[in-house]
């Protein structure tokens, strides 16, 4: 716990105080991780939130047809997608391509002294490696999950009109309707602060691998499973909140 | 006469109960090209960690350009970094990087020169180590002694006042170990560099070295047998020297343990004594 605080302290170090004492931010480094991490990722977020848009609105067809409000369905599928579904399901994606991908990554480079030989250069190993992947973490993950909540919205729109036979307009009237500003900006923190602890959480345990290919296989099996319980309990925590600040 | 360029007094680390370095005290002076010598596993690279501030010793004291190491924040610890260049046993390149790349990062990070000259330069070093050409490989692409070469080049690409290589011609063939210690000598001896070498090599290491020590195994683990001028250590009366030197397979280090409790040791439970 006490490396966790003192890793994000020293992120915040080097994001934020350092490019200012001559330390730049390495900016192409940047990028390249925010294509790994967002980019390579649309086609895997697109399809999970397209069949979760579907399924939505399929469950809530079925469910609100027997009381006769299957005019309900888009505000079900956009509330529940902005607010709940979108931001953890697009978390859960990129805990599994890229959580784990980042603690491999760095665990590898742990074992084979790749980081011992940075520290010996001078190299902050924190700037080096940790800063662009958090970077990339944070404008991804929201990005991410804006284009999935689309994709979703999309998924819900194609069972509304081919199946209820509602037009389209009718459905993006009602979307925009029932969604409140709130939903979007309680999607957008959850994502955000998904994106913080995914990228915190996945480097600590790559920098903290010992020994050998075992070593970075079990950390990377943890900082998956840890990963997902912190976001499942930070979304919980996150959703009362809101209840609380809403009401 | 001349200035410690580095001093360790009484070093002293022990893994869980196993103490694997058991107070080693020498000093390198500018200009030396210190030779560690010993079998291996006795604590060679152990001992080159404590020196570069990358473990931190149970106890004792490691002091360079002066500077107690052993206490320093790390923040001074990244200033001292930049006067020296380490080459590591097996290479420690980033993968993710090619060979030009590689030699080219502490250059990028940590001095701010033009990006032709870092091309320049990093040319400069790659043809030092006999690997012009190769700077678009990536390290899975080259050989093993290739590596250990492209290792050396960065450690020098800073042209730092103090170089630390671990076993820099392991694995190489015997043209390519005279070129490297050609390479050693001309930066220690033209520029005055201050080197300190772990070596199992001897041609090489009575080649290059104006100083010498060696780690003891067994009962003398952890502990210096024997220390002085290449002259001193080939005239040794210390057995473990002798033998080591001439490279023989018995003699007061048993390479072949006794054969009466051969059967014990098998059945043994295999803790280390
Ligand atoms: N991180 C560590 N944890 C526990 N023991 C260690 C660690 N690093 C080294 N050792 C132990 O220290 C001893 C010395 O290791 P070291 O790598 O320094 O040997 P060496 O002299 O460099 O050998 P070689 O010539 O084979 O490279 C070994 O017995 C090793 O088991
Ligand atoms: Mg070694």
């Amino acid at each position: 716990m006490r490396d966790y605080f003192a890793l994000n302290a020293s992120i915040l170090y080097w994001t934020f105080l350092a490019p200012f004492r001559g330390k730049a931010l390495r900016i192409a480094a940047t990028f390249h991780q925010m294509v790994r991490i967002g980019v390579q990722a649309v086609p895997m977020t697109a399809l999970t939130s397209l069949s979760i848009g579907v399924t939505l609105a399929m469950q809530g067809a079925h469910e609100l047809s027997r009381m006769g409000a299957t005019a309900f369905v888009p505000d079900l599928v956009g509330m529940s997608l902005l607010r709940e579904l979108g931001p953890l399901l697009v978390g859960v994606v990129v805990i599994g391509r890229s959580g784990s991908a980042i603690t491999a990554e760095i665990g590898t480079m742990k074992v084979s002294e790749e980081i011992e030989a940075l520290e010996v250069m001078a190299i902050n190993p924190v700037r080096f490696l940790v800063v662009p992947r958090f970077l990339a973490m944070m404008v991804m993950l929201p990005t991410l999950t804006v284009f999935g909540n689309y994709i979703g919205l999309a998924g819900g729109w194609a069972i509304c009109r081919f199946s209820l036979g509602m037009n389209t307009d009718a459905y993006i009237r009602r979307v925009v309707e029932s969604a409140h500003v709130m939903d979007l900006y309680s999607g957008m923190i959850k994502s955000i602060v998904f994106a913080w602890l995914i990228a915190t959480i996945s480097c600590l345990y790559g920098l903290t691998v010992r020994g050998g290919a075992e070593g970075v296989g079990r950390s990377t099996t943890n900082s998956v499973v840890v990963c997902i319980l912190s976001m499942l309990v930070a979304n919980a925590l996150l959703t009362a909140f809101f209840f609380v600040v809403e009401s | 006469m001349s200035e410690p360029v580095i001093e360790v007094r009484d070093l002293v680390r022990k893994f869980g109960n196993r103490t694997v370095l058991n107070g080693i005290s020498f000093t390198v002076e500018k200009g030396d090209t210190m030779i560690i010598m010993g079998g291996s596993g006795c604590g060679k690279s152990t001992l080159l960690r404590h020196i570069i501030g990358s473990m931190k010793p149970t106890s004792g004291s490691i002091r360079i350009f002066g500077e107690e190491i052993t206490t320093m924040p790390q923040r001074d610890l990244e200033r001292l970094r930049l006067r020296f260049g380490m080459n590591f046993q097996f290479g420690a390149l980033l993968q993710s990087l090619t060979v030009g790349e590689n030699v080219a990062l502490p250059l990028i990070e940590n001095s701010r020169v033009d990006p032709e000259i870092v091309d320049l330069v990093v040319k400069m070093k790659l043809e030092l180590v006999g690997l012009t050409g190769f700077e678009h490989l990536k390290p899975s692409e080259i050989s093993g002694g290739m590596r250990k070469r492209v290792g050396l080049a960065r450690a020098v690409a800073l042209d730092p006042e103090l170089l630390f290589s671990d076993e820099p011609t392991s694995g190489l063939d015997p043209i390519m170990t005279a070129v490297i210690d050609q390479l050693t000598l001309d930066l220690t001896r033209k520029l005055d560099m201050t080197a300190v070498v772990v070596t199992h090599d001897m041609v090489s290491a009575f080649r290059i070295g104006t100083k010498m020590i060696m780690l003891g195994t067994g009962p003398n683990q952890g502990k210096i047998i024997a220390a002085g001028t290449p002259d001193e250590i080939r005239n040794s009366d210390v057995p473990e020297v002798q033998q080591f030197i001439n490279g023989l397979p018995d003699g007061p280090t048993p390479l072949k343990l006794a054969r009466e409790d051969y059967i014990d040791r098998l059945l043994d439970s295999g803790e280390e004594p």
